[in-house]
C-alpha cells in the first residue's frame, strides 16, 4: 500500500498486575508532524511511549514505523528503525561530560569495535578518524542547542534545563525520524521553554524529523502541534487539529478533574 | 560561533608535552626497576601481573558497573591452560599464554549469561560461586596435580627459555604496558563509552541502539581476557600453580584493587594493583610498610606475627577509601595534581 502512515499504533494494551494502563490505543502519525499526547497524570502516556520503544512489550496490538512492525523489539533495535527518545525523568549518563552523553548518541553510527579501539594510537587509525569525524557531528548538534559552555563539563554538574536540552542533544544525535519527546518542558523556566518550542519547530522543519510530544503544558501544545490525542485511563478521549481537542468538553473536563 | 576545536586531541593517547614526559619516565622506571630495585623484583613483577588483572576487572566492574567477585577464577582457568599446554603439550609460551588467556574469555561468557539477568548483591553471589567452583573443580580434575598443583620451569617461547627472573619480569612489563595502552584506548573509544553508558543508565543506552547483552557480554570477556593472560604470567613468575592461589579472598583483594585505585580509571587499576600487592606481599612484616607501620608503632601494636591480618587492613582500606574518597588513589592523585597546577597561589 502506498499511502500508508508513516508511524501507527494499533490497539496496544499493556496491564501492570490489575491495573491496564493502556486500552486498546490506536492513532496514526503522518511523515513530518508534530503530533501531541496530552492527559492527566497516570493516564499512560508514559506507558505509551514505553511501549513504543520497547521498554515494555504490549500485552496485545501491534506498532509500525512505514510499514514496519516493530511491536516487541528490544529497544536497541527499536532505535536501529530510526525512532529514538527523551525520558521524562532525565536519563543522562551522569558520570560523562555533555560531549560524551551526545556521542554515545553516535553510537550506531561509528564502527570502532575492540581490535580497533585498542590500537588508537596514532591520528589516521581507523577508531581516532571514527572519533574524530563524530566529535565533529556532535559539535554541530552542540552548535545548534547552545551547549557550548556545558560541552566538556559533566551532566551531573549542569542546571535541570540544560540537562533536559543535553539529552534531546543525544537523542538528535541518533538521526532519528521519529523522535519521542516526554515532557522536555517540564521543570524549564518560561525562557528555556521559548527556546525549546523554537527548537522543535526547527527539528521538524530543517531536519524533517516526525515529533510525537507529550506535554502538560497546553498553552505549548496548542502553539505547536499539528494534531492532538488527548488520552485518559489508557483510553483515546479524543484525538484531532488543536481546535477540535481543546474544545472538546471530555478535554476539559478530564484536565479541570486531574488538577 | 567559530571556536577552535580539536577533536583528535579528545582522544589521543599522551596528549601534551607533559603526558608525554611522564609517560616517557614511568616507562624508563619501568626497564630500569631492576636495577633499581633488585630485591624487590619478585614483588614488581607481581604487581604487574595483578595491575593486568585489575585493568580487566576495573574495565568490568569501574566502567560497566558489573560487579564480579570471581575473578580469581579466570585467573586460575588461564593459569592451568597456560601451564597444562606448555608443559604436557609442549606448546611454546606465547600461543600457551594466548590459549589460556581465551579460554579464562570463553567463560567470561558464561559467567555473562546469569549477569543479563542479575544486578548488584545477586550477580556479586553468583561471580562468588563460579570463583570458588572453579577453584574446587581445577583441584578434583585428574592430571592437574590436585592439591599439590603442578610445577612450571620458565617460558618457552620455542627458540629459547626464558628463566631469569629478570627476563620474566621484562615479558610481564611488557605486556602490563600494552594492555594498559590497550585499555586506556578502549575506555576513550566507542566501546568503553557503551559500556559507561550501560554503567550510568541501562534504559537510556539500549535506547540509543546499545545492545545490553551483548555489550554486557563483551565486558565480561574483555575482563576475563585479561584475567587469564595475568593468570598465565603468574605461573611462570611463581614457578608453580595448586588451586590454593586462587582462593575467593584472592578474588575479594583483586576488587580492591579496583575500588582503592580508583573505579573506572586506567590509572586507578595500576596504583589500585600496586597498593595493595605492596600490602598483601608485606602483610607479615607491616610494622615496616611506611604510613601503616608508623601508625602501628604510634599506637605501639606489632603485627610482625599476625597471620590474616591483611585482610583486615585491606577491609579498612576499602571501607576508608569508599568513606573519604570514592576516586580512589587516582581521585587523591588527582587532587594533589590539581594542587600543584595551582601552587603557589
Ligand atoms: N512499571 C510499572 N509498574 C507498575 N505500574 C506502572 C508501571 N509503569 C506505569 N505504571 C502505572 O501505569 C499508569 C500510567 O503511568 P504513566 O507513567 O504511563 O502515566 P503518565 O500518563 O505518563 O503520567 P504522568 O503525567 O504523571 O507522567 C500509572 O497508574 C502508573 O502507576
Ligand atoms: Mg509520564
Amino acid at each position: 500500500m502506498s499511502n500508508n502512515p508513516f508511524f501507527t499504533v494499533d490497539k496496544i494494551s499493556k496491564s501492570f498486575g490489575g491495573l491496564q494502563a493502556l486500552k486498546e490505543l490506536s492513532f496514526h502519525v503522518n511523515k513530518g508532524e508534530i503530533y501531541s499526547v496530552i492527559g492527566p497524570n497516570g493516564a499512560g502516556k508514559s506507558t505509551l511511549f514505553n511501549c513504543i520503544n520497547g521498554i515494555y512489550k504490549p500485552d496485545t496490538g501491534s506498532v509500525k514505523i512505514q510499514g514496519q512492525e516493530i511491536t516487541g523489539l528490544r529497544p536497541d533495535q527499536v532505535a536501529a528503525h530510526k525512532i529514538s527518545r527523551t525520558f521524562q525523568n532525565i536519563e543522562l549518563f551522569s558520570n560523562m561530560t555533555t560531549m560524551d552523553n551526545i556521542l554515545l548518541g553516535r553510537h550506531m553510527h561509528m564502527k570502532t569495535g575492540v581490535f580497533s579501539a585498542s590500537a588508537m594510537l596514532w591520528k589516521n587509525s581507523f577508531s581516532a578518524k571514527d572519533e574524530t569525524e563524530h566529535r565533529r557531528k556532535v559539535d554541530e548538534i552542540i552548535d545548534f542547542l547552545d551547549l557550548q559552555a556545558s560541552r566538556n563539563k559533566l551532566v551531573s554538574q549542569l542546571p535541570y534545563g540544560i540537562q533536559k536540552i543535553a539529552e534531546l542533544g543525544r537523542a538528535l544525535a541518533t538521526e532519528p525520524e521519529l523522535l519521542l519527546l516526554d515532557e522536555p518542558a517540564a521543570g524549564l523556566t518560561n525562557e528555556e521553554r521559548e527556546d525549546l518550542i523554537f527548537w522543535i519547530r526547527d527539528i521538524r522543519d530543517e531536519l524533517g524529523i516526525t515529533i510525537i510530544l507529550i506535554e502538560h503544558n497546553i498553552q505549548m501544545v496548542s502553539e505547536i502541534s499539528d494534531r492532538i490525542i488527548a488520552i485518559n485511563f489508557g483510553k483515546k478521549l479524543v484525538e484531532g487539529t488543536v481546535q477540535e481537542v481543546t474544545n472538546n468538553p471530555d478535554v476539559v473536563r478530564a484536565y479541570l478533574g486531574a488538577d | 560561533m567559530d571556536m577552535k576545536r580539536h577533536h583528535y586531541e579528545d582522544v589521543q593517547f599522551l596528549h601534551g608535552w607533559a603526558n608525554k614526559f611522564w609517560f616517557a619516565v614511568f616507562v624508563v622506571l619501568v626497564i630500569a626497576a631492576p636495577y633499581m630495585f633488585p630485591a624487590q623484583l619478585f614483588l614488581i613483577s607481581l604487581i604487574g601481573v595483578n595491575i593486568i588483572i585489575a585493568l580487566g576487572l576495573n574495565i568490568l566492574t569501574g566502567n560497566t558497573g558489573q560487579i564480579s567477585l570471581g575473578h580469581a577464577g579466570f585467573v586460575a582457568i588461564g593459569a592451568y591452560t597456560t601451564v597444562v599446554l606448555m608443559q604436557s603439550w609442549m606448546i611454546p609460551f606465547p600461543a600457551a599464554l594466548i590459549a589460556g588467556g581465551i579460554l579464562a574469555m570463553l567463560f567470561g561468557v558464561i559467567l555473562a549469561l546469569p549477569a543479563l539477568r542479575l544486578e548488584g548483591p545477586y550477580l556479586a553471589i553468583a561471580t562468588l560461586a563460579f570463583g570458588i567452583a572453579i577453584k574446587i573443580i581445577l583441584g578434583n580434575i585428574p592430571g592437574l596435580g590436585g592439591h599439590n598443583g603442578i610445577s612450571v620451569i620458565g617460558m618457552d617461547l620455542g627458540f629459547t627459555m626464558i628463566t631469569s627472573e629478570v627476563g620474566i619480569y621484562y615479558v610481564i612489563a611488557g605486556i602490563a604496558l600494552v594492555m594498559g595502552i590497550a585499555a586506556r584506548n578502549i575506555v576513550k573509544s566507542r566501546v568503553g563509552r557503551a559500556f559507561q553508558a550501560i554503567r550510568d543508565s541501562d534504559i537510556a543506552a539500549s535506547a540509543a541502539g546499545i545492545n545490553l547483552a551483548g555489550y554486557k557480554t563483551m565486558s565480561f570477556m574483555i575482563s576475563a581476557f585479561y584475567a587469564g593472560i595475568a593468570g598465565g604470567l603468574w605461573a611462570v613468575l611463581l614457578g608453580y600453580i595448586n588451586p590454593n592461589m586462587f582462593e575467593f579472598v584472592v578474588s575479594i583483594e583483586y576488587f580492591a584493587m579496583v575500588v582503592v585505585g580508583g573505579l573506572g580509571f586506567v590509572a586507578g587499576s595500576v596504583m589500585g594493583a600496586a597498593a595493595v600487592t605492596y600490602l598483601r606481599v608485606n602483610s607479615d612484616n607491616l610494622n615496616s610498610v611506611p604510613v601503616i607501620g608508623w601508625l602501628l608503632d604510634l599506637m605501639s601494636i606489632d603485627l610482625t606475627v599476625q597471620t590474616g591480618v591483611t585482610w583486615v587492613i585491606t577491609g579498612i582500606v576499602l571501607i576508608l577509601v569508599v568513606v573519604l574518597e570514592p576516586l580512589g588513589l587516582y581521585g587523591i592523585w588527582l587532587r594533589i595534581k590539581i594542587y600543584w597546577r595551582t601552587w603557589p597561589f
